[in-house]
């Protein structure tokens, strides 16, 4: 099983650095979800754990052994890529094969890899075909039996969800976090959509620019985050940034406070504001809200909520649940105390 | 992982094209350079002497030179009209929904794989010739005097026999880059009310501009040095009639024995290609950006 | 579009495209019919299009006269050699620019392709002369070399465009699932790149056979490939337009056929990728 540390890594294509100087330490059999915007640096991050990239400065170890300067093979991890990459000339069962192949098993042993896999993946009916015959939730599941076959210590997954389609998405989100709890094994995501890893992660890495700006639990960076970016990041819908005259009267910068955590009420709150549009979920509903003198406010009432296009409504922010920020982004107060 | 490895391998695997290429393209060119300030004829041999200029004041007073140079552009111009109207014609005919479209796409783009030396035979003989051609029974049949066409019209021939090879492939590039037109595209131009014909102009035509552009600038580097056609048929004349440049070059070079002259000339067809081929490459370079 | 067309409409383009088409084609089929005719019925007045004697000793009588299959022998020795030669010198150096390009990569390969621009003309003297004092004037050789070095430039960038639509990723994939670079090129890379080395050789063997300029220029009667061989009908003694055209139907038929099999490659071949 695998322990993972990084240490003063960085990487620079030309003179861009991608990766700045980045300790990172991931535990055994844990599922890490590196998060961010597109050009974060989080599938650079990827590929120097998986060692397509040669890191630029610091060391790479797994299990206490230092892998910087060792070729991808050698390291025993498997990645998913995005496009799964599946080798288009051979069948599912060679895809599935190739990295027993390659390590040199009997064939017996290959083929009863592969069988076992196929069955865990559903995969069973389609193993003489070739990844053109596949649909795309099935060239996945192809894409992650070729990466389980190898007992890896660890998977590394880039982006493997965002070609398929919604529904699919969600089935292949629970797939995958139900193969981590059988395998048990130190997994590795890559994501820039915040609810899978919200729903995926044990731990979440949420990067920006090359650095990290919060490592915790999903719901630690939900309560407590560390500072403007990862509040605006982590969270559906956003949280409403509050700031100027607002914002002084608690001794912040900005304030934020998540759409869950406003109550309306026909009148009486602390802000008053005329709804502009109205998202009706079913389950929720979120209001877009203009308040003069604060901005547009978004809010979510739980159930269905009759409010209609132009009407007044009062606002009022759950005490206990406000996050302050002061003027570099630093949070200087989360609603469950001074950090 | 660009490794330094990987580089110097990768220096190692190109250098036998790069250096086959660069021999191949400098040696005989600047032996041909040299050869051009020379007064150097096969049939002398050892009187080579600096001339300077000679050579080239000698091939560009010729009055076939003026003839050939003439020629060349009618040509090249009269193909470049006749191959790319006709090619657009043909590329948007069959691009229409109709029974047996593949096969007429074959008949269409066969004389593309002709060999120059079989299609020019073939159109002077058995299609031009004045008195057994298919030509001069057609016009017998309409009550017509046949034409020789050879001797009467000789660089119209050749226009006529090199539009016939090179239609094809113009017909097929357009075609190929009609068939990538955005369906979506055309539809919203039809939502937003254009017509057939606006549709072509505003729409057809801009997506095969670069087409177009590609199959102008290969054909003139093709058409600049038609060659076994005018050999074949005309072999040039009557007279200068049907020289061009490359034809003038090669009666210089291999009938006269005149090494030093047909360098000159071999020189000006140089620099005339070089004009053509820097938007060529400037143009497919701007493609491999994206 | 997916919209019915009328019915007329169709058969109006239909009859409009096939009358095209066959008179297209017409001067083609004109020389397979006549090939089949005697030398009489061939220039006969009127024409017959398809009610005559057909006889095969055209055929036969092409290849004992001027022993038609060494010409043959020739021009398939000139085109898949030089082929061959090509593929060896161009596909390490398409690989390379492919897989590990450089800021210097594309002014390389434009720098390829400006040679392929300088017309023949312009090195005709040269590399007559050179031939000449080596004694390979009207060899083989020659020409394979020729034809090799005429047709590199295509081949290095038809290779190359067809490399790099290979996926990174692909490769990527290979090396984590622990193929070395021996392992990465048997299992994944060749089988990848088969295809596109294939219409690479088929564009290249199309050209190479259709070439006349250098063929004319550089043999006699022994090395003359079909081209060559061809021409030497031009001249004005009798009129054996049967035989020509029995000579000229088996000179172009195998690349007609290749051809047909391959018009999506030669667009992207003869386009240098810029149309696909």
């Amino acid at each position: 099983m695998c322990h993972l540390r990084l240490s003063n890594v960085s990487k620079r294509f030309g003179t861009q650095e991608v990766i700045r100087d980045l300790d990172l330490s991931i535990e055994d059999g844990a599922f890490v979800v590196f998060v961010g915007p597109s050009g974060c640096g989080k599938s650079t991050l990827l590929r120097l754990i998986a060692g397509l990239e040669d890191a630029s400065a610091g060391t790479i170890e797994i299990d206490d052994e230092d892998v910087t300067q060792l070729p991808p093979a050698r390291r025993g991890l498997s990645m998913v890529f995005q496009s799964y990459a599946l080798y288009p000339h051979m069948t599912v069962r060679a895809n599935i094969a190739f990295p027993l192949r390659m390590a040199g098993l009997d064939k017996a042993a290959v083929d009863r890899k592969v069988t076992e896999a196929a069955r865990v993946l559903n995969l069973t009916d389609y193993l003489s075909r070739k990844p053109r015959q596949l649909s795309g939730g099935q060239r996945q599941r192809v894409a992650i039996g070729r990466a389980i076959v190898r007992e890896p210590k660890a998977f590394l997954f880039d982006e493997p969800l965002s070609n398929l389609d919604a529904a699919l998405r969600v089935n292949m989100r629970l797939e995958i976090s139900e193969l981590h709890h059988q395998l048990g094994t130190t997994m590795i995501y890559v994501t820039h959509d915040q609810i899978e890893a919200m729903t995926m992660a044990d731990t979440i890495v949420v990067l920006n620019k090359g650095v990290v700006e919060q490592v915790g639990s999903p719901m630690e960076l939900y309560r407590r985050p560390a500072n403007l970016f990862v509040a605006g990041f982590i969270g559906s819908p956003r949280m409403n940034f509050i700031n100027g005259r607002e914002a002084a009267k608690l001794g912040a910068e900005v304030i934020g406070v998540r759409p869950e955590h406003i109550t309306l009420s026909p009148d009486g709150g602390t802000w008053r504001g005329e709804v502009g549009v109205a998202e009706h979920l079913g389950s929720d509903t979120f209001l877009h809200i203009k308040v003069d003198g604060v901005g547009q406010i978004t809010a979510r009432a739980p159930g269905e909520v009759d409010l209609r296009h132009g009407e007044t409504i009062s606002l009022t922010p759950e005490p206990g649940k406000m996050h302050l920020f002061g003027k570099t982004g630093e949070v200087i107060r989360t609603p469950e105390g001074v950090s | 992982m660009a490794t330094l490895h990987t580089q110097s391998t990768a220096r190692l695997m190109m250098s036998p094209s790069v250096i086959l290429l660069l021999a191949w393209m400098l040696i005989p060119l600047s032996m041909t350079l040299y050869f051009s300030f020379l007064r150097y004829n096969l049939l002398m041999p050892g009187m080579e002497e600096w001339t300077g200029f000679f050579n080239y004041q000698y091939f560009v007073t010729d009055p076939a030179f003026t003839a050939a140079l003439v020629n060349t552009l009618v040509l090249v111009a009269s193909v470049l009209v006749i191959s790319v109207g006709g090619g657009l014609l043909m590329a948007l005919l069959l691009d229409q929904p109709f029974f047996g479209r593949g096969i007429v796409r074959l008949l269409v783009i066969a004389p593309f794989f002709v060999m120059p030396t079989v299609s020019a035979l073939v159109w002077k003989n058995m299609l031009m010739h004045p008195v057994y051609g298919l030509f001069a029974w057609v016009a017998r049949g309409v009550g017509l005097e046949p034409v020789d066409w050879l001797s009467s019209a000789p660089l119209l021939s050749i226009i006529l026999i090199v539009s016939w090879q090179w239609l094809p492939f113009a017909a097929l590039i357009l075609l190929t880059a009609l068939q990538s037109l955005d369906e979506e595209q055309m539809e919203a131009a039809e939502m937003d009310g254009a017509s057939a014909l606006r549709r072509f102009v505003h729409i057809t035509l801009p997506h095969l501009s670069r087409a177009i552009t590609v199959v102008i600038l290969i054909e003139t580097i093709f058409l600049l040095s038609v060659f076994a056609e005018i050999l074949v048929t005309t072999s040039g004349g009557p007279g200068y009639d049907s020289t061009n440049l490359s034809y003038l070059i090669y009666t210089q070079a291999l009938l006269q024995f005149d090494v030093g002259g047909a360098s000159a000339g071999g020189i000006i067809a140089v620099i005339l290609a070089n004009i053509v081929a820097i938007f060529l490459i400037r143009l497919i370079g701007k493609n491999l950006e994206t | 579009m997916a919209r019915t067309v009328s019915t007329q409409r169709k058969a109006a383009v239909t009859v409009l495209a096939w009358v095209i088409g066959l008179l297209i084609f017409f001067p083609i089929l004109w020389t397979v019919l006549t090939s089949f005719k005697t030398e009489g019925e061939a220039i006969a007045n009127p024409p017959s299009f398809l009610f005559f004697d057909w006889t095969m000793e055209n055929y036969t009588e092409v290849q004992e006269r001027s022993n038609y299959l060494r010409h043959v022998v020739n021009s398939v020795a000139i085109s898949f050699g030089s082929t061959l030669i090509g593929l060896i010198i161009a596909v390490p150096a398409a690989w390379a620019m492919a897989f590990s390009p450089t800021k210097r990569t594309k002014g390389i390969l434009m720098w390829m392709l400006s040679t392929k621009m300088l017309p023949a003309v312009g090195v005709l003297m040269p590399i007559y002369l050179i031939f000449r004092d080596l004694g390979l004037l009207d060899t083989l050789i020659a020409l394979i070399i020729v034809m090799t070095m005429v047709n590199l430039p295509i081949m290095v960038w038809m290779l190359y465009t067809y490399f790099k639509e290979i996926p990174a990723d692909i490769l990527e994939a290979a090396r984590m699932d622990g193929a070395g670079l021996r392992q990465e090129i048997v299992y994944v890379l060749a089988p990848m790149a088969v295809p596109g080395i294939a219409s690479t050789c088929l564009l290249n063997i199309i050209l190479a056979w259709n070439e006349a300029f250098w063929s004319l220029n550089l043999t006699a009667a022994s090395a003359a490939p079909l081209t060559a061989f061809i021409a030497s009908y031009s001249s004005p003694e009798g009129l054996f337009w049967a035989k020509l055209s029995a000579a000229s139907t088996m000179a172009i038929a195998p690349i007609l056929v290749l051809g047909w099999f391959s018009q999506r490659q030669l667009v992207r071949g003869l386009t240098f990728g810029a149309v696909k």
